[in-house]
């Protein structure tokens, strides 16, 4: 009903822009007040205090205004480049692979199984778990001394690799539990997107003869692009600003080999320099808003040509 | 101006309200007498601390029928630093806490956060190096806690029986009996547990007196910005770590054993040095009480004899914030006089076991001591002793643990380490407002 009301009034203002008039709100003044002051206080407030104390040398006595000193130094950590190029590794890594095994597992739970329903459950449960927890559960199982893992593989004459402390490999043991950890969203996700396809296009599908991997190519994954599009962002989102994984697990080790730009600001943070880790959210604000808004509108655009 | 006043207001608010609560709590719960003072007191988690932390307040309790106290913890290493900085700065610091005495409590700002304590009748008592890395120019903030401990090599004595082997003085012959350990193939030459990663700076840390013996401005030319880690003397405890590292003399699970294991592997003979503070001491009387004897203790041997000296860690100490009032601070300060006492110095003995001298008059060190701190002594009356960097000068970078574990890793090579180090104190001075940063 909102929503309908919603569109038309958009179609009208699109039609006739000139007559946009004062909007006639449904609701009093004073039933906005409490939500306003929220947002202005908790959102609006910090947001634009940060953009000033990231121009400061700050401690929580007092402030000292450096200009963009603070960026120059956040720019100059050598730390830095590793911080970023693992940033996007791991963003786009984990978005991609739960992407992909979201869609299959998604078409997979929307089969006609057996224990349909547990299953989805079991792989909605690790979501539900706290990051900090699955984290430092992992890294007693992927301790390559006597862990879980390496002991398993063991049995079968395999040596395991020095999961997290192996500095090639460390990023992407953990980008593995994210991936893990974050996959029952996305399968979800994909479940109500592929239940809300119409059985008829199959049925039409089956009729022309199309075998299955047509029907999954040319119908399911089409129709579930606004899926793919809520997958891709929330996972694209959550991947460059992870960090309390990546946190629990290797702290950013062994030395700042898988150290992402959520780890280094927290680092600078952890070490009293307050005005240099604003300024650095500051940048990933900027950053992860200039990769996230383009790929959104990609997508809708895309959802509107189709 | 007005929103910090706002918040400070804020807190004064909660601050009340937990107050209010705290003694609706305690007067409800409390049986007899309702003068009981409550204080607490907050140390670092791990198990020696938190054991002397208990044995203390104990003997206190009973002396002081009139208060008592409660013991928190909480992590040590960066992570503990930023606890205690946030804990100051929210006014929710407990009455008395435990914290490092020298750069790192420069770091918390004394002047602005802590209580004066130069008028109690302990004070006289410290010696003056002790009385320098407590205080600032306007005051004596902490009464010490333990005793001085060296950064050194801990070395087991029966694989030194063993093979033969004599306490290395330079670097050389370090590397030798290294060869002949790995050699012997019975145990692992040098243990690194990177694990915790604080324990891999101990290559440079505990090189720091060796530095001194070469340059004795160092430090003050450095707070000055004159002297850097990228030049000799001070790249070379970079270069030994990465020379060992090359020789592969560490342990198999060097890259996630803990300290535990470590002490573990030093204690036991799995392990034959472990460059470490010899304050594990007091960790291996009570965890190995049978191979105490067995384990000695050596300065980190310079590359020229001529240079080899012990580097001497000063304790911590407790500290009373200035949000501690009235009988709270009565009771905290007869708290930390307490530690200067017969009783509390028997635990600073029994427990704390004592890895070097004492750095007040009021504690004795007791005459039949294990040989990790006789060893340490012998250095201290051969006079070859200087302290530590950080408590000659306020700058210390926060990521040298992660530096020293990338060098110790083959990650980086020792030069580029201590470049990268370099840079890290910069912004370590630039937020203290150090001069020519």
């Amino acid at each position: 009903m909102t929503t309908l009301v919603a569109n038309r009034s958009s179609t009208e203002d699109t039609l006739k822009p000139r007559r946009r008039r004062p909007i006639k709100s449904s609701y009093p003044t004073w039933f906005y007040i409490p939500a306003g002051v929220f947002y202005f206080v908790l959102f609006a407030v910090p947001t634009f205090a940060s953009f000033y104390f990231s121009l400061t040398r700050w401690t929580l006595f007092d402030t000292e205004f450096i200009g963009l000193d603070n960026f120059v130094q956040f720019f100059s950590e050598p730390m830095l480049l590793r911080g970023f190029t693992n940033t996007f590794v791991f963003g786009f890594l984990t978005s991609g692979a739960k992407v992909v095994l979201g869609l299959l597992l998604g078409v997979f739970l929307t089969s006609q199984l057996a224990a349909r329903g547990y299953l989805r459950s079991v792989v909605f449960f690790p979501v539900l778990v706290s990051a900090i927890g699955v984290g430092i559960t992992f890294k007693v199982l992927m301790d390559p001394f006597g862990g879980l893992i390496n002991s398993g593989l063991a049995l079968l004459g395999i040596t395991g690799p020095a999961w997290l402390t192996d500095p090639s490999l460390a990023l992407f043991s953990v980008a593995l539990v994210d991936i893990w950890k974050g996959l029952g969203i996305a399968t979800l996700i994909y479940i109500a997107g592929i239940a809300a396809i119409p059985q008829e296009y199959y049925e039409a599908a089956r009729v022309d003869g199309a075998n299955a991997w047509h029907r999954f190519w040319r119908i399911t994954v089409p129709l579930v692009r606004p899926a793919t599009t809520t997958v891709v962002l929330l996972s694209l989102i959550g991947g460059l600003r992870a960090f309390d994984l990546i946190w629990a697990m290797t702290r950013g080790g062994p030395g700042f080999t898988s150290d992402v730009i959520g780890s280094v600001i927290y680092k600078q943070y952890q070490a009293g320099f307050y005005g240099l880790s604003t300024a650095g959210n500051v940048v990933l604000f900027l950053v992860v808003t200039a990769i996230v808004v383009p790929i959104s509108l990609w997508f809708s655009r895309r959802e509107v040509e189709r | 101006m007005s929103m910090r006043q706002g918040a400070r207001k804020g807190s004064v608010v909660l601050g009340t309200a937990a107050l209010v609560a705290a003694m609706a709590a305690c007067s409800s719960g409390g049986g007899g007498d309702g003068d009981q003072i409550e204080i607490t007191f907050l140390t670092q988690s791990d198990t020696d601390n938190v054991a002397a932390a208990e044995a203390l307040i104990e003997a206190f309790e009973a002396e002081n029928t009139d208060v008592s106290v409660t013991l928190e913890t909480q992590p040590g290493g960066t992570e503990g630093d930023n606890l205690m900085k946030t804990k100051l700065a929210t006014g929710e610091m407990p009455d008395v806490f435990h914290y490092n005495s020298g750069s790192l409590l420069q770091a918390l700002n004394p002047d602005q956060n802590l209580v004066d304590l130069s008028d109690q009748e302990w004070a006289d008592t410290l010696i003056e190096d002790m009385a320098n890395v407590v205080s600032t120019d306007n005051g004596l903030y902490g009464v010490p806690w333990g005793s001085t401990q060296a950064g050194a090599v801990m070395y087991n004595k029966p694989i030194y029986e063993e093979l033969g082997l004599e306490v290395p003085t330079d670097w050389a012959g370090f590397m030798a009996n290294n060869e002949a350990i790995l050699a012997a193939g019975t145990a692992v030459p040098i243990i690194q547990t990177y694990g915790d990663t604080w324990t891999s700076q101990l290559f440079v840390l505990g090189d720091f007196a060796n530095v001194t013996a070469q340059d004795p401005d160092w430090a003050a030319e450095y707070t000055a910005h004159n002297r850097f880690y990228a030049d000799d003397p001070a790249l070379q405890g970079f270069e030994n770590q990465q020379a060992a590292y090359e020789a592969g003399f560490f342990n198999e699970d060097f890259a996630s054993a803990l300290f535990d294991d470590g002490l573990r592997m030093l204690a036991t003979g799995e392990g034959a040095h472990y460059p470490m503070l010899t304050g594990a001491g007091a960790n291996i009387s009570l965890n190995y009480p049978d191979n105490v004897e067995d384990v000695g203790v050596f300065a980190l041997p310079a590359q020229d004899a001529a240079d080899t000296r012990l580097t001497v860690w000063l304790p911590n100490a407790m500290y009373i914030p200035n949000t501690t009032e009235g009988d709270q601070l009565e009771a905290a300060q007869r708290f930390l006089a307490f530690t200067q006492s017969e009783e509390g110095c028997r635990v600073q003995t029994e427990i704390l076991t004592p890895s070097g001298p004492f750095t007040t008059d009021a504690c004795e060190l007791p005459e039949d001591a294990a040989p990790t701190l006789t060893d340490v002594q012998a250095y201290f009356e051969a006079g070859t002793t200087f302290p530590a960097l950080e408590f000659l000068s306020p700058i210390k970078g926060p990521n040298l643990e992660q530096i020293t574990v990338e060098v110790g890793s083959g990650i980086r090579p020792a030069a580029d380490g201590a470049a990268l180090y370099d840079e890290d104190v910069e912004k370590q001075a630039q937020q203290l407002g150090l001069e020519g940063w």
